[in-house]
């Protein structure tokens, strides 16, 4: 027999971070489209509407923790990388030239995701945190959308957000199409077709998140 | 020509090394970096030194042995060339160049520039070994191996062994040599009995060797000198992933 480990070998490990790379990925669209919903201008109903929905329904809940413990393994996984990675050239060279041969995003990925983590953790003391305190405590939603025109009514909130979908680009600007590589989905014939779908993603939807902070601090949206 | 070298010198595997200054003189554009080397070297024995320990065989850009880290990249600034395929007339007169040894906590430094690359040979081994009887001459047809499969696995057999993607890789991975290896065999029908246990057994004794893991950088690739594709790592990871689930 011959064994393999395949959760914490080399390979197990890139795969965990291409699936759980992509749930991340899937996630993103999700939240992007309700989100996305401020634009209706219609005092936060629609969003309102489909955040109630995502905040009570039980389906989604069961989602949520597998949302967290996707985002828990790909952060322990990315960063046990991070740190054998390191590990694996004690000695440094004295000089090197990486850019001359590699995008220096690609390899930043434990800075970017960091930086991401950072935000993640402001971001969920601003809205879900709350928010679920106030549901377990009176068994109310808190309206969503006045939190967000409060909260980004505060520049320096807004541009800690802008800053924030500026490392989630750079972050998928690599990721993306590094997860189909290392799930072995890497095909000629699909290559370019992933190239473009993965940068088109990396600046559509951290765009489309940056413009929401900045909507709410010009007041356009209502 | 005129150069200011930074020579890595290190006495042995424990001592500390670091950084020397050389300069030297009267260098023919159209000599290899080798002979470079080979030139200081003799100023260094006329002069009563130790002269710079180096890996070096073929000269001919076939055999993987030679190595060296020159201005921040494996095998030098030169794209799909290795270092003994490097000649002086890539750089500029008056040029300071950085020479290290390829670097890894697997390729332990035993002198100066030259690295114990062994560990490749332990990942080769766990590969088993393919005995092909060539027969006859009308025996070449009863094998029938797709054109274009044919094509990739000569593509991945072109790989030197020559650590360049390791000393290149932030990571210091060493998935595009091994993926090639077993990429060359899975592709083939000769290599087909032994395909699930090759996958596994050759990615644990990378991991046992102590390389780090890839994260699809693309550095090696860059610095192939045999222009190795990364198609070859997501083939491996497949080929280990399907192992990993199917076998006893
Ligand atoms: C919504 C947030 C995030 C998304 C959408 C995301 C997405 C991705 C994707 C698609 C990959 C490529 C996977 C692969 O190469 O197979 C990746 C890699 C990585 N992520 Fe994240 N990520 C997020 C957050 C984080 C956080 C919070 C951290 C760490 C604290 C992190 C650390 C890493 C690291 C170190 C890698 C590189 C590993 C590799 O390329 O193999 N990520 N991420
Ligand atoms: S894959 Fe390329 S760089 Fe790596 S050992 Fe083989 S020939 Fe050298
Ligand atoms: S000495 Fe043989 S490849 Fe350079």
């Amino acid at each position: 027999m011959q064994n393999s480990v395949l959760i914490t070998s080399s390979i197990g490990k890139k795969l965990i971070m291409g699936l759980t790379g992509l749930f991340l990925v899937f996630f993103l669209v999700v939240h992007a489209s309700i989100n996305g919903c401020i634009w209706f201008n219609d005092e936060g109903k629609t969003f309102l509407y489909y955040a109630h929905f995502m905040g009570t329904n039980f389906l989604v809940h069961i989602a949520e923790v597998g949302l967290f413990g996707g985002l828990i393994l790909h952060m322990v996984d990315g960063l046990l990388l991070w740190k054998q990675n390191r590990d694996a050239r004690p000695v440094k060279y004295a000089y090197s030239n990486p850019s001359a041969n590699s995008k220096w995003y690609s390899r930043s990925m434990g800075l970017l995701g960091t930086l991401i983590l950072f935000f993640l953790i402001v971001h969920l003391r601003n809205f879900w945190g709350p928010n679920r305190l106030n549901q377990i405590t009176t068994g109310e939603e808190l309206n969503l959308f006045q939190l967000m025109q409060e909260d980004f009514s505060n520049l320096w909130m807004v541009v800690f957000y802008v800053a924030a979908c500026f490392s989630l680009f750079w972050h998928l600007l690599h990721g993306f199409k590094s997860a189909f590589q290392s799930l072995g989905l890497n095909n000629v014939k699909y290559n370019k077709a992933i190239e473009i779908a993965g940068t088109a993603f990396a600046i559509i939807v951290p765009l489309v998140f940056a413009l929401m902070p900045i909507s709410f601090y010009f007041n356009l949206v209502h | 020509m005129k150069f200011n070298l930074k020579v890595w010198r290190q006495k042995n595997a424990q001592a500390q090394g670091k950084l020397v200054d050389y300069t030297i003189e009267n260098i023919i554009p159209d000599m290899s970096f080798l002979e470079m080397v080979d030139v200081l070297n003799d100023n260094l024995v006329r002069k009563g030194e130790d002269p710079i320990a180096f890996d070096h065989d073929c000269r001919e850009g076939i055999c993987g042995m030679c190595s060296m880290y020159i201005s921040g990249r494996a095998h030098g600034p030169h794209h799909a060339a290795t270092t003994c395929q490097l000649y002086m007339r890539s750089f500029k007169d008056g040029d300071t160049i950085y020479v290290e040894p390829f670097r890894a906590g697997a390729f332990p430094i035993i002198k100066d520039l030259v690295t114990d690359r062994s560990a490749f040979d332990r990942i080769i081994a766990k590969g088993g070994f393919v005995s092909v009887n060539t027969g006859q001459a009308q025996d070449a047809n009863n094998l029938p191996v797709d054109k274009a499969d044919a094509e990739k696995a000569m593509d991945a057999a072109a790989c030197i062994g020559c650590g360049a993607c390791v000393a290149a890789c932030p990571n210091s991975a060493a998935m595009l040599f091994v993926s090639a290896k077993i990429s060359q065999l899975a592709l083939l029908p000769q290599g087909g009995p032994e395909r699930n246990n090759r996958a596994i057994n050759m990615v644990n004794q990378m991991d046992e060797e102590g390389f780090g893991n890839c994260t699809n950088i693309g550095a090696c690739e860059a610095e192939c000198p045999k222009e190795i594709k990364l198609t070859n790592i997501a083939r491996m990871n497949r080929e280990y992933l399907v192992a990993s689930l199917i076998n006893e």
